[in-house]
Order: C-alpha cells, then sequence, then structure tokens
C-alpha cells in the first residue's frame, strides 16, 4: 500500500537528495576523481587488446576518460545491455579484452543470461565494470544493485571484486586486466574517497589482507563497508574496544585460508560486513566456510535487509539499513553487551 | 527455378540431409525438420560461400558461422560432417553421454562450433561484437550468423540489428529461418514479424528474400550478400520448408521437435534417395 503523505516535522532538517548519482565522500573526505578511468587509460598503453565498451553510461562510470585518450577503442553501443555484453563477448573471441561498463542492476538483472552464455560459459576475457553497487544510490530499487554479488558468485568461471576505495579500485582494475578470464567489478565512480593510502595495504586478487588488528572484535568485509569499519573501529577505540578489519575484496575466489586463519584466533566476535543484501553475498559465504572448516565463533552479519529499498538521501537509508558508520558502531556494541 | 551453377551443391545437401537423419536415429527424436529445411543453406555457405581449412578450424582467416540457433546444432554437424570437420565416425555419438555432438550447440565442445546456442536471441549480438573485432584486425573475414523466425520475437535481436547497421557492420552476413513454425505452434501466430523485408530494409540492412530450399537462388543470395557495395549488413531471409525433402515429415503437424517411429527412419532415407534421383 502507498504511504500516506507525512508533513514535515517543524524544525527537523530533512536531507533532500534522493539523485541518482550521491557522492559516498564524507564532507571534507580526501577524494580521489575517476579512479578506474585514469587506471585504466594507464594500462591500455601497453595493452593494445583493451577496449572500453558501454550501454550510454561512458560519463557515469568514468570510461569517458579512456573515450577521450583511446576514441578508437572505445565503443558505444547505445543503452542495449544485452547487446553489450554479447558484443564483448564476440570482440573477446577475436582476441581482444573489452572492458564493458553499466550500472550494477543493468549489468546483473537485465543482461545476466547473455554474460552467463557469452562470457562466462566460453570463459571469454571480459571485464565487467558496474557502477551504483549495492545500495549506493537514493533512486531506489531500480537503480540500488543489493544482489549482484549473489548473482555474479553464482556463477562459474566468474571473479567477483568489490572494491573500498580509489586506490582500490585503481589496483583492481590493473588486477582484474592481468587475470585471464571473465571478471566483475563493482565501480565507484566519481570523486572517491582515499582512504587506503593511511594504511600498509595493496590489493592483490584473491587475497584478504588485515588492515587493522583488533584484540575484541573482527570485521570482515569488503567495499565500502571496510571504511566504514575503520571509522567505527576508531569511535570504538574511545569505548576501549578493539576491532580487528580484515579486508575481503575478492569475493569469489574466496581467501578462505586467511579467512580461517583470522576467524580460528580465540574470543572474537566475528562480523562480516558488507553492501550487500543478506542473501547470497560476502556473510553467507564465509559462514559456510566456517561452518564446513570446524571453525564457529560467535558470528554476526551487517548487511541489507531482504526488502526493496527506499527512495531518499544516502546518510537516511545507510542509518535506516544499518550500514552507516554510526549504526555499524551501534550494533558491535550491542552485540558485546 | 534458378539454374544451379554448382551440380555437386545438390550432392552436400543430400549428404546434410542424410547424415542429420542418421543422428536423429540415434536419438530416435530430435529437430530433425529444422535440419532438413536447412540443409540447402549449409550446403551453400559451406560448399560454395565460406573460406575455412578442414584441417584446421581455429584457422584466423576463415569465416566465421555462427549458430544463434543453438537446437539447430543436428544440421551444422552434419555439414560440419560433410566439410571435414568433425570426422564422420563421430555422427553416432550425436547426443550421447560423452559426445562432442551434444544437442544443443556449445563452442566449448565442437571444432567449427563458434558460439553457445541454446539461449536464442544471443547470437546476433556475438556477430556485432566479433565484426567490430574483425575490422579492428583488418581481417576481410566475414561473420556468418544462422538465426530462427522465432528469435525475432526476441527484444536483443532488435538491438543487434540496429546496432549492426549503425556500426556500418559490412562484414556480418546474417540468414534468418522463416520456416514458419516454433515450440508453441506457427511463427506468425506466436508474434506476427512480417512484412520484414521492409522492416530490416528501414532498419539500414541490404535485404534479400528468397526461397531457402531453392538452391541455385541461395547461390545467388549469398553472392549478392557478398559483393553488395556498400555499409550496410547483410540479410538473407530464407523461406523454408520444415521437412523439407522427406515428404511424410514436410506435412507433419508437431514439426518442432520430433518423434519419429523406428521403421520410420529407413523410410526417411528412402525418401532423400529417392528426391535425389527424381
Amino acid at each position: 500500500m502507498k504511504p500516506k503523505f507525512t508533513p514535515p516535522a517543524p524544525g527537523k532538517p530533512r536531507l533532500t537528495t534522493s539523485a541518482m548519482i550521491a557522492s559516498i565522500a564524507a564532507e571534507g573526505q580526501a577524494t580521489k576523481p575517476a579512479p578506474f578511468g585514469h587506471a585504466l587509460v594507464e594500462l591500455a598503453g601497453a595493452r593494445p587488446d583493451i577496449v572500453g565498451m558501454t550501454a550510454d553510461l561512458g560519463k557515469y562510470t568514468d570510461l569517458h576518460i579512456f573515450a577521450k585518450a583511446y576514441p578508437d577503442r572505445f565503443y558505444q553501443m547505445g543503452m542495449a545491455e544485452q547487446l553489450l555484453f554479447g558484443a564483448a563477448g564476440g570482440l573477446a573471441s577475436e582476441g581482444f579484452t573489452p572492458f564493458a561498463t553499466t550500472y550494477a542492476v543493468f549489468a546483473s538483472r537485465r543482461a545476466y543470461d547473455f554474460i552467463h552464455q557469452t562470457i562466462a560459459e566460453e570463459d571469454r576475457d571480459v571485464k565487467i565494470v558496474a557502477a551504483l553497487p549495492g545500495l549506493t544510490s537514493g533512486y531506489g530499487p531500480s537503480h540500488q544493485a543489493a544482489e549482484d554479488l549473489a548473482l555474479f558468485r553464482a556463477m562459474p568461471n566468474m571473479v567477483v571484486v568489490d572494491p573500498c576505495d580509489a586506490l582500490d579500485t585503481e589496483q583492481a582494475t590493473a588486477a582484474i586486466a592481468a587475470h585471464k578470464g571473465p571478471a566483475y567489478m563493482r565501480l565507484l565512480r566519481g570523486n572517491v574517497p582515499l582512504v587506503l593510502d593511511a594504511y600498509d595495504y595493496r590489493f592483490e586478487l584473491g587475497k584478504a589482507k588485515v588492515i587493522r588488528e583488533g584484540r575484541d572484535v573482527l570485521v570482515i568485509s569488503s567495499g565500502i563497508l571496510t571504511m566504514r569499519a575503520l571509522e567505527a573501529a576508531k569511535l570504538l577505540d574511545s569505548d576501549n574496544i578493539s576491532l580487528g578489519v580484515l579486508h575481503c575484496p575478492t569475493i569469489k575466489p574466496l581467501d578462505v585460508e586467511t579467512i580461517r586463519r583470522e576467524a580460528a584466533k580465540s574470543g572474537r566476535l566475528v562480523v562480516v560486513a558488507e553492501n550487500h543484501t543478506e542473501i547470497g553475498g560476502l556473510g553467507e559465504a564465509i559462514a559456510r566456510d566456517l561452518m564446513l572448516s570446524g571453525i564457529h565463533p560467535t558470528f554476526r552479519h551487517i548487511a541489507l535487509p531482504d526488502e526493496f529499498l527506499g527512495a531518499g538521501a544516502l546518510p537516511t537509508l545507510h542509518d535506516r539499513y544499518g550500514i552507516s558508520t554510526e549504526a555499524i558502531t551501534a550494533s558491535i556494541k550491542g552485540w558485546l553487551g | 527455378m534458378a539454374e544451379l551453377p554448382n551440380k555437386s551443391l545438390a550432392d552436400r545437401a543430400y549428404h546434410i540431409r542424410r547424415n542429420a537423419v542418421l543422428m536423429g536415429e540415434v536419438q530416435g527424436q530430435g529437430y530433425i525438420a529444422q535440419a532438413l529445411d536447412i540443409a540447402d543453406v549449409l550446403a551453400v555457405a559451406y560448399f560454395h560461400a565460406m573460406r575455412y581449412r578442414p584441417e584446421e578450424p581455429e584457422w584466423e582467416g576463415r569465416d566465421r558461422f555462427l549458430l544463434s540457433n543453438g537446437h539447430y546444432a543436428i544440421a551444422l554437424y552434419a555439414a560440419l560432417i560433410e566439410a571435414g570437420i568433425i570426422p564422420e565416425s563421430e555422427l553416432e555419438t550425436y547426443g550421447s553421454d560423452d559426445s562432442r555432438l551434444p544437442m544443443s550447440g556449445m563452442a566449448q565442445y565442437t571444432p567449427g562450433m563458434e558460439m553457445s546456442g541454446g539461449s536464442l536471441g544471443i547470437g546476433l549480438s556475438i556477430a556485432v561484437g566479433k565484426c567490430l573485432g574483425l575490422k579492428r584486425k583488418g581481417s576481410s573475414s566475414f561473420v556468418y550468423t544462422l538465426f530462427s523466425d522465432g528469435e525475432l520475437d526476441e527484444g536483443s535481436v532488435w538491438e543487434a540489428i540496429l546496432s549492426a547497421a549503425h556500426h556500418r557492420l559490412d562484414n556480418l552476413i546474417a540468414i534468418v529461418d522463416i520456416n514458419n513454425m516454433q515450440a508453441d505452434g506457427p511463427s506468425t501466430q506466436m508474434m506476427g514479424f512480417e512484412p520484414l523485408m521492409e522492416k530490416l530494409e528501414a532498419f539500414g540492412w541490404f535485404t534479400q528474400r528468397i526461397d531457402g530450399n531453392d538452391l541455385g537462388a541461395v547461390v545467388a543470395a549469398f553472392d549478392a550478400a557478398k559483393a553488395h557495395q556498400g555499409p550496410q549488413p547483410r540479410m538473407i531471409i530464407a523461406d523454408t520448408l520444415m521437412g523439407k525433402g522427406v515428404p511424410f515429415l514436410e506435412t507433419r503437424d508437431k514439426s518442432h521437435f520430433i518423434r519419429v517411429d523406428p521403421h520410420e527412419w529407413q523410410l526417411a532415407l528412402q525418401a532423400l534417395d529417392a528426391g535425389r534421383t527424381a
């Protein structure tokens, strides 16, 4: 049923933007512009096989940077996602390495069968780079790809990557280009927060990395939830709660060795945090592996609920669905009692 | 009927039909009627139009052949056997465990099979990418793509039709088999697609419509498609008869996926032989 109109509460500020593209950078946070676009241009010099393709979303996936640098290696395929991925499979079958971009909802939900048949089944060297992953748009379910990781995890041959920030995105771009075979990368575009440069960190495909050591809690996270977990860790310091962060940007293949080793360290609450529906993502993948390997820590899951998410300003939505820094901090405090 | 420029094409078509019927007999059922209707088109593609090396199916200089309608694999296997790309001894493995000839065409299984079909409406999108890739490489190879009239129901086919014209893919030769039969019944009753010739011309394709069971007409259409000067992608609309060459299959009602009684396979082969000498 449609909701009734509620007039604004007097004196209460109301966040106004439910625009399709909202920045995920916090006020005053260090950012880097278009890390994927610039990284791809840098790679393309030595890799004449790399071509760029998009379905009417070049500017919104930072592929316009590549198109400007290499206009003759850029294919505008029009707003036709099935064609985009079918043609990407075709170009790959002729020896090229297409980076094909669109929004995550269209790659996962609209073009799934085309990716399955022409890219994954034939093990083609196509890199799918998809913006607005998880809940990074306040535009409503049409543009919120809450289930993209679950869908692409379920596809054989597909490597699945969920980078945290600008540095992670640059390095992951190079890594999936070097990888032989299909890959799906969640894209953070525009002015992307730069966080991991402050840590001793380097992206490696298929590797989870301990970014912060912690005594009481281990958060295993991917994507922007790693950024949020690091912020939560600072807030929890003042409560004398020591929180470790294991960043796991490769969702598939999962670095089970590192995850098991860290989860088995005794006494810590293990929390998996992801910008994704609670169904089928990093949390369920890790829970399954820990069960199978006989490691049974106290386990909690921070993820989006199994429902169609609302429209609104992103900070409001991240608070509502429990993935803002404040919400994560409160959840962890509550679990520790 | 147009005059046949090369008499042996009729022989090739006969052997393709015969191979298909023999494979059908292995399973006792299958997409036989489609194989019989498209045999003439495949004979012209593989023994008149296309460049390839039987002993080297991945030869870079080959013309590509995409089978979008993967259930026609039985027909393409029959042609690939006749072309010497698949050994004739594999024929009896059709559709069996561990065979390289699965019922639905798959790129990972079969020499000469360039794509995985089965999910209909995909081939033309792959063709667009292959044509773009061949142009990038400066290759003069054509991409032949066979698809079925039922696939015209799929929106993705029209995405690719728009795209091929937009990208001026003059190295694409598509053939649509109008046998007017899909899973639930006559194609034109499932979703009307006529007037198809006018539609495709309006979409910017160099389009010809022929009797796909008239070898002379098929040859002329392939020749014209290759020789056409202009940036348009090329479409051959081939009107065909399901079960062509085996009268009791031509008139069968439920012809999309047919079951044939054991004694009828011999009758089918005899009908093909009779047609050959007629």
